[in-house]
This record gives C-alpha cells, structure tokens and sequence, in this order.
C-alpha cells in the first residue's frame, strides 16, 4: 500500500509510472524508487525461497546489507531488490535457492 | 534513575503518573488555572531540551544551564497564546481553559496525522493512556506553516475532564 | 581541484559534518557513500529534534539532513555515491567498489563515519516475510513512502521503537503494542506518552515468543517474562499483526576500523565494541578518525558534533588551521557535546565516553 499523503511530508511527489515483470504479472511501479518498494507497494511479501528448506524470505534491513530481498533480474540472481532502482521493463522472478528460478539442489558444492 | 519508589510513572508505563506531573515546575496549580487560559508542561524527565524557553514571548517559562533542567513555569506570566505548544518537540505542552464556560472547559494539544478534524466536528477526547472519556467538539485547528506541520487543536470537554484530555481518538481515513 | 586529502566514508549526520568543517577550513574533501545520496539516518527522521537552539532543536531530522547537504555543496565537498568502500589497507589505502568496477584510493587522513546497523532478535518464525528491523520500516514508510503492513507489533521501548510506533501511525498503519523486555521504557517518556495517548499499549517484562503465518507474518505470540527473563506460563497472548519490527539496539558498523587495526574497547552503554579516540576524535592510528555511531551509538546530534570535532582535527593536523584558531573552535563543539551527554540519558554515555579516550591514552 502506497503512503499517498503524511501529516509531516506532504503528498508524494509525482512520479513517472513504468511497468515491471514480475513473475510474468504486469506491476505498476515509479521511475527512479527501488525494485522491493514497488514489490510491497503491489502487496508482495514473499521475494525469494531459501536453498535447504525452501522457506519464504521478504525484505528485512531495507538498505542493502542482509541480501533476504534478493530476486532475479533481467536474469541475473542475487539482485538487492531494496536498493536497485526499477526500470521500466525489467523482468523480475522470484528467486529459489542461491542462483536460478528452479533450481533447489544447489546445496551441492560445484 | 531514581522514580517515586514503586509508584508507576512515566518510566514504567510511559504516562507521567499524578504525583510526576504535580511535582514538575511546569505544572500550574489550581489557583493559575482559574484566571483563564493558561498553558500546562507536562515534561517530567531531565531531557538536555529548552526550544520552550527560546518561545515563550512572555519569558514564562525558563530552563536554564545546564539544559537538562525542567522547565520552570511562571503562570503569572502566562496568556495562553500557546506558542510553545507546537514548538515543543515531545509534545508535551498543552493549553487549558476552565472558564471556558459553566460546564465547559477548552484543551488545546499538538497533534500531527491524518485525516485532520475540521472545525465543528464532534469526536472522542482521550485521556494520557489513550482511552475514550467523553465527547469533544473541536473549536478550532491551527496549522499555520511557522508551526512546522504540527497543528494545534483546540476541543470543548466537560469542566471536570480538563487535565484528563490530553488529545483526541485518531480519525479513520 | 586537486588531489583529496580527507576521505570520508559514510555520508550520513557525522561524516557531513566533518566533511563540511574540514572544506571550509581550506581542505580537499571527499564524501564516500554506498547509497544514491548521502545523508544517512536523517532523511528517515520525520521528529523534531530535542537539544538547544546550538543544535538545532525542535528542527526536523529531514530538514537538517537538506541543510547539510546544501552545506556540503556550498563547501565544495565532493561526494562519490553508489561506491561501497570493502576495505582499508595499509598506508590508508581504501578499497571500493563502484559500478561495475574496483579501484584503491589513498589520503593522508581518512574520517571513518560508518555509522550502525540495527541487532536482531532471533525468535520461532523470525524470518518469515512481515519481521524486519525497526529501521527497515522506517525506510519503507519515510523514505520508499510504502506500507510493510497494515497492523504492527513493535518490539523494544527505546527511543528508536517509540519514534518508530509514532512514525506507523502516521503513516496510516495499526500498532498492536510495544513489548519491552526490560521493567522499564529505556527511551524519552516524551515519545512514549505520544504512543499512549494514540492509544498502543507498551508491555514492559514482555517479550515475542514467536511469529506465525503461511508464507509471511499473520499472528505475534507475546508473554510476560519474570525477573529470570523467562515466558510466564499462561501469559501467552495472541495479536493479530502482519508486520513485527525489532527495535532491539543498534551495533557500530566497524568492519573497516577492524580491519584497519584500530584498538577497541567493549561499551555496552554504547552499543558494543567501540574504536578508541582521543578527544580529537582520532583512533588508536595515525590519521583515521572516527565519528559518530561508529564511535558508539548516540543520537544525530552528538554524531554531527563528533563529525565537526574530526573535520576540525584532520584540517589542523593537514595546517589549514592554526593551532589556536582550531583548538578555540574545537573547545565550542566539546562544550555542546558535553551538554548533550548529561542527565539520566546521557550520563552513561558521558562515562562510557571517558572511558574510550582513557582506553587510547593507554601505550
């Protein structure tokens, strides 16, 4: 849910509207706020599954130190989604275990 | 550091408990209370802060050196304009008004969401744990931009209420 | 202009005081910051400040954050933003990170102003989507202008999780309660009496017990602790929230001071381990100084005047200040510092603080 008005700063500036990919779903988001704003914006809260026992991880610190936020973009794994601005364009996937979309099994050392 | 022994307060419960706020300088008594609008500070805690004391037109209250100190507040030199209710930043000052009327009295608090009240509105007036105690009719809203986005809203409560009500029941979008 | 002299990692309330202080004193300054824009914490503080008119009291933390930046500016301080700084090496080379690419940087004096990162408390379904440190959520809400959920739990009654309850509330989100595992409110009665009269309840003795949900935070189990910080059998309530923020304390950020050698000292009253400093605000090293949360968590006030203290000593011990000129000015700061370390929040800090310059005094 967006914050559209706030008793100390004001009504949100305007902003252009661009549009993402997220898991093949159109989401509306702003040029220029970063990729996980958007997500929570949109309701999500679930942005990755973990590599051992698969479970839900969302954002956590929100500037960029935990990597609990990371999703693929634009098919690269390991994205910090809370401090990468969207683009309007980008394909963003939910991210399950350390590098692919469905790849579960990367506990295996290479 | 040291409270009223085993007494609640402002430490335990996070609301200044009677005696706190009846043993703070900036607390007036009863007699300032009824010679019309007066302001009441409500800081009980040696917080190094003294914005009241650079406001006060009236050099009504002082705080001193070092800045820890509470504010001293001296009633009789007090108007109630209210100056220092925005610019407090723990929002701890307020106004009161017993001779508002025979059975009325005015409270005026700073008060900083959204939606805002509009003047005539009829709403619930609060007590300092957040609880319902009676209706309240707001008077007037002042949110000029010196204020720094804290407005300033003044409500009619019953006599007896008057240093109960502390502020209002957040309005629903 | 020419070669940096002072580099400045950490663009936040310390590092852009220093960085100020030093460039108007005649020096080569540069900003490092890993975020878009400097600033730090302050542009998320939405409160108006405590202190004396000196330090900009009753201000607001956004508006001080604009002025300094505007300061900076002014004082030709340069900044190079979006570039993390991963290492210090010696001969105060940094190692960063920017872009796409790495380089190595030197100066003769580096302020090191990192700031904290926020603890964690680790409880049954902690990392289930809705927990999130306190500061997390008061990105998403002042800076992002976004709603992490609808309905709250806060935990911890220091000043960060009172500010921050107040902060969800207007922003238009619910606040369960606040549950504090200690007897009593560590933070500003001020802050939590604000809560109060907004009408969320502050549980002392309490603590979560755990989260429950799908895939993210649906309930909080709360209980009572007694004096052995044990759950009372029996207490456990259930609160129907979708987000559970930690306001459990704040750490210094001091990978780099760490790695640089710096000597520390174990605080508690000021977050943990601390680099030692001198009353210049320099560390155990020739050269590096530290300031702000780094040199132990304080509030935006004492770290603006500890990154005045160090841009001061850097632009001295580089001769762009005489000793009487910069030893005046540094008199001013440390009497406004002084002022904002007494009284029953700050007289620990005051001892912990002496305790520190003691620690580097030692050979």
């Amino acid at each position: 849910m967006r914050i559209e008005d706030h008793p100390i700063l004001g009504k949100t500036e305007r902003r252009k509207r661009i549009t993402l990919k997220v898991d093949g779903e159109a989401v509306s988001a702003f040029e220029g706020e970063n990729i996980a704003a958007a997500l929570i914006a949109s309701g999500r809260r679930v942005f990755r599954y973990t590599a051992k026992r698969g479970e839900p991880r969302g954002v956590f610190c929100a500037l960029g130190r935990c990597t609990d936020c990371v999703m693929i973009v634009n098919g690269q794994p390991n994205v910090r989604t809370c401090v990468t601005p969207a683009r309007n364009g980008m394909v963003i996937q939910t991210q399950v275990g350390r590098r692919g979309g469905e790849d579960t099994h990367d506990l295996e050392m290479e | 550091m040291k409270q009223v022994a085993k007494k609640e307060g402002v430490r335990t419960t996070g609301i200044p408990s009677k005696e706190e706020l009846e043993a703070s300088p900036g607390y007036p008594n009863h007699e300032a209370l009824e010679r019309g609008p007066i302001v009441v500070i409500e800081c009980v805690q040696d917080i190094p802060c003294n914005p009241c004391e650079m406001a006060c037109p009236k050099r009504a209250i002082t705080v001193g050196n070092p800045i820890t100190q509470l504010p001293v507040f001296y009633a009789e030199k007090c108007d109630g304009c209210g100056i220092c209710i925005p610019i407090c930043p723990g929002q701890a000052i307020f106004r009161v008004d017993i001779t508002y009327a025979e059975d009325k009295a005015t409270v005026s608090f700073p008060y900083e969401f959204l939606p805002m009240p509009k003047k005539g509105d009829m709403v619930q007036g609060v007590n300092r744990a957040g609880e319902a105690v009676c209706e309240a009719e707001v008077l007037r809203i002042q949110r000029p931009k010196k204020f720094n986005h804290t407005a300033v809203i003044t409500v009619t409560v019953p006599k007896n209420l008057a240093m109960e009500v502390r502020s209002i029941k957040r309005l629903k979008p | 202009m020419g070669k940096t002299e002072i580099y400045v990692v950490g663009g936040g309330s310390a590092g852009m005081a220093a960085a100020i202080e030093a460039a108007r004193a005649g020096a080569k300054v540069t900003v490092i910051d890993e975020n878009e824009r400097p600033g730090g914490q302050l542009f998320k503080q939405i409160h108006k400040f405590f202190g004396s008119g000196v330090h900009r009291a009753g201000t607001r933390g956004v508006q001080i954050g604009r002025a300094l930046l505007k300061e900076a500016e002014e004082a030709g301080v340069k900044t190079r933003l979006n570039t993390v700084v991963y290492g210090i090496y010696p001969g105060k080379r940094l190692g960063l990170i920017c872009e796409d690419h790495t380089e190595e940087l030197a100066s003769p004096i580096i302020i090191l102003a990192t700031g904290a990162s926020e603890n964690a408390l680790a409880f049954t379904g902690w990392t289930l989507p809705g927990v999130m440190g306190a500061g997390a959520t008061q990105t998403l809400i002042n800076i992002n202008r976004v709603l992490p959920g609808r309905r709250a739990l806060m935990v911890g009654a220091g000043n960060v999780g009172l500010i921050v309850t107040y902060q969800l509330l207007q922003a238009g989100a619910d606040v369960a309660a606040i549950v504090e595992g200690l007897p009593y409110i560590g933070g500003y009665g001020v802050h939590a009496s604000k809560v109060r009269r907004a009408g969320v309840p502050i549980l002392t003795s309490h603590t979560v017990l755990r989260a429950e949900g799908n895939e993210s935070v649906e309930r909080a189990v709360i209980a009572l602790m007694d004096e052995k910080w044990q759950p009372v059998a029996g207490t456990e309530e259930v609160l129907e929230v979708d987000t559970i923020c930690l306001a459990v304390g704040l750490s210094p950020l001091a990978e780099l001071a760490w790695m640089a050698g710096c000597r520390f000292s174990y605080l508690p009253a000021l977050g943990g381990w601390v680099p030692v400093h001198d009353e210049n605000m320099e560390s155990s090293l020739q050269g590096i100084y530290v300031a702000g949360d780094l040199a132990g968590i304080e509030e935006a006030s004492t770290a603006m005047e500890e990154g005045r203290l160090a841009g001061l000593s850097a632009a001295e011990a580089l001769g762009y200040l005489s000793l009487e000129v910069a030893e005046a000015r540094k008199i001013e700061v440390r009497e406004r510092l002084a002022a904002l370390r007494i009284g029953s929040f700050g007289d620990g800090r005051a001892i912990a603080k002496r305790e520190l310059l003691r620690a580097r005094c030692k050979k």
